[in-house]
């Protein structure tokens, strides 16, 4: 980890509409990430760590403050250049994992690639790197249905990793997943932060909150606690 | 990647597929049916007029071939002064009559086409040869199947029945020395051809060199506007009938036909447009999830467009592939209805195939596809993706 913020959000504030009234999900929210950090944002359903993720990720807008990604204003920018640049910077891990069930593992990890015009022989080489990295090899031209909930996580993570992201995003990456698999979910988002990407994840999962290096505690939409783990 | 998605999008409802892909093929077949309708039947009866290549046809004013009994005087004269024509290549009179033919226990009537064998245009010779001399005649099949006669045979035949006298004005003893497709007539019509002379004579005094029309070919290369501007001078008590002419009076006749086969032509195309339509919206709405996923993920707006509107079309192509083939089997099948309705000539074809038909067809449903693919694709490309996933998660 070194000093430069990856991330970096200032004064956030989110309300949307749910059912006729007005939701303030996050309410001046400010935080930076530094490179190589992994945060885990921890809180009660609803308290907004969720939407504070999808602020941070470029898919979705705040109605105030800024968020910047390696200094770029990801707020500001239109539709087009978000896309492209979630699709380059940013991966993302959802909780129900929401690979494309037509395609194989390999041709998931592949997608984000395609998407980047990233030439086939490389993308396939690089797939299969990813595949290897996550101990899915054998399991390549399987389709998700084919596979665990725990395999399926783990494809999600290596179509995340695909384009070398500077900051990996997962929201509740466990949330679908038994205790034992869960814990070797754990563990490989510890293998990849230590491998040097910078990671924020959304959780209930003590667990996994434990293994961050800084836990963000959130209660209706603003930061009540952030604390970094004694190494 | 978009190809592959699309593919394995089509795929994976398989049964979904096929019966959208089978609905589009019966709207496809509906409308090449139709486009086949409204121009088939025009380039067929075109093709009629010019098959054995006589642009024009000379009637009295005010009549069309065989509308009337009405005939043309000084035919014999006619003819040469149209025969010395600039440009004139052919010149063959026809007088439409009727023949008694005497079976002994029995007599039928026939149609009966006076001609000049070597320039006739109303049929062609299937088997055997055309009449040579003024005793023979050549037979449609009816005919044949009507008389119980065979190539060689003989058989007595009366012309100008007069029903006062129930007496023939003319009475001669034929062979038969052809098999014929007569152009101009319809199914199952019995008809001889014969030489004009002789039916001249069979119909006697008031038959005396008159014709019902003449047909008239221009030499190749001639210019028929030239050709029409010489022969009407030349013959001021006709009416000069272009296939051009002919074609326009064909095409009011026919604009109800043709006015039909557009509206169900378009009821076609927008059925198939719906169908596929209802159908990709089905689909989108099943994977919204998996859309705003992959918008999550990076890929870009337009690519969304493209999968959604390729499988679209991909549906669009696929039934309009399947709906040719259909659409050529049920027009064969009509054809053989409309082909035997009584005073139409056989030879229309009400369905014509051309392959312009097939590009027409196949060009507005790949359009219509398109289009389909269009609403549905914007619409799932366009959801905001934070609250999607959302409403997926909760959902």
């Amino acid at each position: 980890m070194n000093d430069a913020p990856v991330v970096s959000a200032l004064d956030l504030q989110r309300e949307y509409r749910m059912g006729g009234e007005i939701v303030h999900a996050v309410r001046g929210v400010t935080l930076d990430v530094m490179r190589g950090d992994y945060v885990a944002i921890v809180g009660p359903s609803g308290c907004g760590k969720s939407t504070l993720l999808n602020l941070l990720g470029g898919i979705d807008r705040p109605n105030a403050g800024t968020v910047s990604i390696d200094g770029a204003r990801i707020d500001r920018m239109n539709d087009r250049e978000a896309t492209r640049f979630r699709l380059t910077r940013v991966g993302f891990v959802f909780q129900r994992f929401y690979l494309m069930p037509a395609l194989t593992a390999i041709e998931n990890i592949e997608l984000p690639m395609a998407e980047a015009k990233v030439p086939s022989v490389q993308r396939v080489q690089r797939a299969r790197e990813l595949l290897a990295y996550v101990g899915l090899e054998v399991r390549r031209d399987h389709r998700p249905a084919q596979l665990s909930g725990g395999e399926q996580q783990r494809v999600a993570i290596a179509r995340a990793l695909a384009n070398k992201p500077t900051l990996l995003l997962a929201d509740e990456p466990t949330g679908e997943l038994d205790a034992r698999t869960g814990a070797e979910m754990i563990e490989l988002l510890g293998q990849v932060n230590g491998d040097g990407t910078t990671i924020v994840v959304v959780t209930h999962d003590e667990e996994l909150a434990k293994a961050a290096w800084r836990v963000v505690h959130m209660r209706d939409g603003v930061i009540v606690d952030d604390r970094r783990r004694a190494s | 990647m978009v190809l592959r998605l699309a593919w394995a999008t089509l795929t994976r409802n398989r049964t979904r597929t096929l019966l959208a892909i089978l609905g589009v093929a019966v709207s496809a077949a509906m409308l090449l049916d139709m486009v086949m309708l409204s121009s088939g039947m025009r380039a067929s009866f075109k093709d009629l007029l010019l098959s054995r290549g006589f642009q024009f046809r000379l009637v009295l004013k005010g009549t069309l071939p065989f509308d009337t009994d009405a005939t043309i005087a000084d035919a014999s004269d006619i003819t040469r002064r149209l025969e010395s024509l600039a440009d004139v290549d052919a010149v063959s009179p026809v007088l439409g009559g009727q023949l008694h033919v005497d079976l002994g226990d029995r007599a039928i009537v026939a149609m009966a086409l006076g001609g000049v064998a070597a320039a006739q245009g109303d049929y062609e010779v299937l088997d055997g040869r055309a009449p040579s001399s003024e005793n023979e005649l050549v037979a449609s099949d009816a005919f044949f199947t009507a008389t119980g006669k065979r190539l060689g045979d003989t058989l007595s035949a009366g012309a100008g029945y007069d029903p006062q006298l129930r007496l023939f004005s003319g009475r001669r003893v034929f062979t038969l020395v052809g098999r014929a497709h007569f152009l101009y007539l319809s199914e199952g019509q019995r008809a001889v051809a014969l030489p004009l002379a002789t039916l001249q004579a069979m119909q006697g005094e008031r038959s005396h060199d008159r014709v019902s029309f003449f047909m008239l070919r221009a030499r190749s290369g001639a210019n028929g506007d030239s050709v029409r501007d010489r022969i009407a001078p030349a013959v001021p008590s006709l009416f000069v009938v272009s296939t051009e002419i002919a074609m326009r009076q064909v095409d009011e006749r026919l604009s109800y036909f043709r006015q039909l086969a557009f509206i169900l032509g378009s009821v076609s195309l927008a059925v198939g447009f719906l169908l596929v339509t209802t159908l990709v919206t089905v689909s989108v709405n099943e994977r919204l999830g998996e859309i705003v996923v992959l918008r999550a993920l990076g890929v870009a707006r337009i690519r969304i467009v493209q999968q959604i509107v390729l499988e679209g079309s991909a549906i669009m192509i696929a039934g309009a592939i399947a709906g040719l083939g259909l659409g050529l089997l049920t027009a064969r099948y009509l054809n053989s209805i409309l082909a035997s309705f009584p005073g139409l000539p056989a030879s229309i074809d009400f369905f014509l195939f051309q392959p312009s038909d097939a590009w027409t067809a196949l060009g507005l449903l790949v359009g219509a596809g398109v289009l389909a693919g269009i609403y549905p694709s914007w619409r799932g490309a366009s959801q905001p993706i934070a609250p999607t996933l959302r409403e997926e998660a909760v959902g």
